[in-house]
């Protein structure tokens, strides 16, 4: 608790850190899936190649990618953007599948009948099919939150800083409270993303507060709203 | 390119074959590491899932706890465990054993749970006994979700045994390390292509045995398969 106190400040800038480096793959791989999930929905072939490209995707684990991504793409191995882009891949990999489920998720007389109406494809996808979705997105976009800003501490072993770098450092140094805060501040920090999600969806789905709580497995209430 | 065609020549140089570090023996060690790992994961949390999934009891609890863990940093718990029992092999199998448990839990209590309640109560009206619909029905009819979950914590417990390294003498993650600190990229690269190899190998194996244990009645034509989620991260929630 001591070294708690007396490094609240190396704690705060770690998390600073931290921050920058989960927020923007949480926030990109979401607007990349959105489009890559319609399209995977919207043939036969591309559904097949892209959920079999993200499966694999995800399957490739995190630490080796991190050493894979600058021989592709030309960064130095240390640079903290081998980290952000490999985690906007697993992020891509993960929501591409939950977006597919989610609009499958659509209940075909609402998607007819929003046709029937007079929507376009363009609109009725925006207005009808993205908004029913929603629930699920938002499930699946807690997941990523939690574990992307888990899967950053693993850039600390190259030496990218965030809250990992008191696992290595206070590993190195054998400070066990050192790894401790390290690790609840990470928890907290990824509870903060969630409930950050949690909120933006009760603003933007306000028809969702009425009915229970949305599982992605369940075919969603079309509620009058 | 001539990045990854020093990685081949790392890996195709004969020198890279010999001794302890062999190249062979590290795959051995990553792949016994893991496999026992999994094995303590599932004696805990095979008949744990599946009590839950029988009962409906604790059902709660069990989402809210894995669903904790997956929020706790792999890097952090290995390093904390490391510093309690001592750098070598034990912290990592203690580490990774807490970490696989969560996903084959859920693909255990989620495999019964999926099943058609009428399924069971038809099996409860024809005489069956608890014991006998367990055996019976739900373990075969839970097996795909159950693969699934095993499938999860296999690539997780094979990621984290590369990050295992950094506390332990242990597997293919050694490479990317000791690469690391002699700054010798092909090592680097070399090693990883390796890790990324071995587990798409096995997410391949593991999508075959999914495929291979749903009970014929289920994927036949008989029409009423259960809508299975099988595989995929998702799952594991």
């Amino acid at each position: 608790m001591t070294w708690v106190l007396a490094n609240l400040g190396l704690i705060w800038a770690r998390t600073l850190d931290h921050v920058v480096l989960s927020l923007p793959p949480i926030v990109i791989c979401f607007v990349i899936a959105v489009p890559l999930g319609w399209f995977a929905r919207r043939y036969r072939v591309s559904r097949g190649i892209i959920l079999t490209g993200a499966g694999l995707l995800y399957a490739v684990p995190s630490l080796p990618l991190i050493f894979v991504l600058p021989a592709v793409i030309g960064t130095s191995l240390l640079s903290p953007v081998n980290v952000i882009i490999a985690l906007t891949l697993y992020g891509i990999a993960l929501m591409v599948r939950v977006v597919t489920d989610g609009l499958d998720s659509v209940d075909a007389d609402v998607r007819q009948s929003a046709s029937a109406m007079g929507y376009s494809t363009w609109s009725r996808f925006w207005q009808v099919e993205l908004p029913l979705s929603g629930p699920v997105l938002l499930a699946g976009m807690r997941v990523v939150a939690v574990s992307t800003v888990s899967l950053v501490t693993v850039g600390a072993v190259i030496g990218v800083q965030s809250l990992g770098s008191l696992f290595t450092d206070g590993f190195q140094r054998g400070i066990q409270a050192e790894i401790v805060a390290g690790l609840v501040a990470t928890v907290a920090l990824a509870l903060v993303f969630d409930g950050a999600l949690v909120l933006a969806g009760r603003l933007l789905m306000p028809w969702t507060r009425r009915v229970a709580p949305p599982k992605p497995s369940v075919p969603l209430e079309v509620s009058a709203a | 390119m001539n990045l990854f065609a020093s990685a081949i020549d790392w890996i195709l140089d004969p020198a890279n074959y010999v001794g302890l570090n062999a190249i062979p023996l590290r795959i051995g060690q990553h792949l016994v590491f893991s496999l026992v790992t999994l094995v303590f994961a599932s004696a805990i949390a095979i008949p744990l899932g599946y009590l839950i999934g029988h009962t409906g009891r604790g059902r709660g609890l069990a989402v809210t706890t894995s669903g904790g863990l997956r929020a706790i940093p792999t890097l952090g718990l290995l390093t904390l465990v490391a510093l309690w029992v001592g750098i070598g092999v034990v912290a990592p199998y203690v580490a990774l054993t807490v970490l696989a448990i969560p996903p084959i839990l859920a693909g255990a209590y989620t495999g019964f749970e999926a099943i058609d309640r009428r399924t069971i109560d038809a099996a409860r009206a024809v005489g069956m006994s608890e014991l006998q619909i367990v055996r019976k029905v739900e373990l075969p009819l839970g097996l795909p979700l159950l693969i699934g979950g095993l499938r999860s914590a296999t690539l997780q417990v094979i990621a984290t045994a590369t990050l295992a390294a950094y506390v332990a003498d242990l597997g293919l993650g050694r490479y990317l390390f000791s690469g690391l600190k002699t700054r010798d990229y092909a090592e680097m690269l070399g090693g990883s292509i390796l890790v990324i190899l071995l587990a798409l190998a096995l997410e391949g194996i593991f999508a075959l045995i999914q495929r291979f244990v749903v009970p014929r009645g289920v994927s036949g034509r008989l029409g009423t398969a259960p809508k299975l989620r099988t595989g995929g991260p998702a799952a594991a929630r």
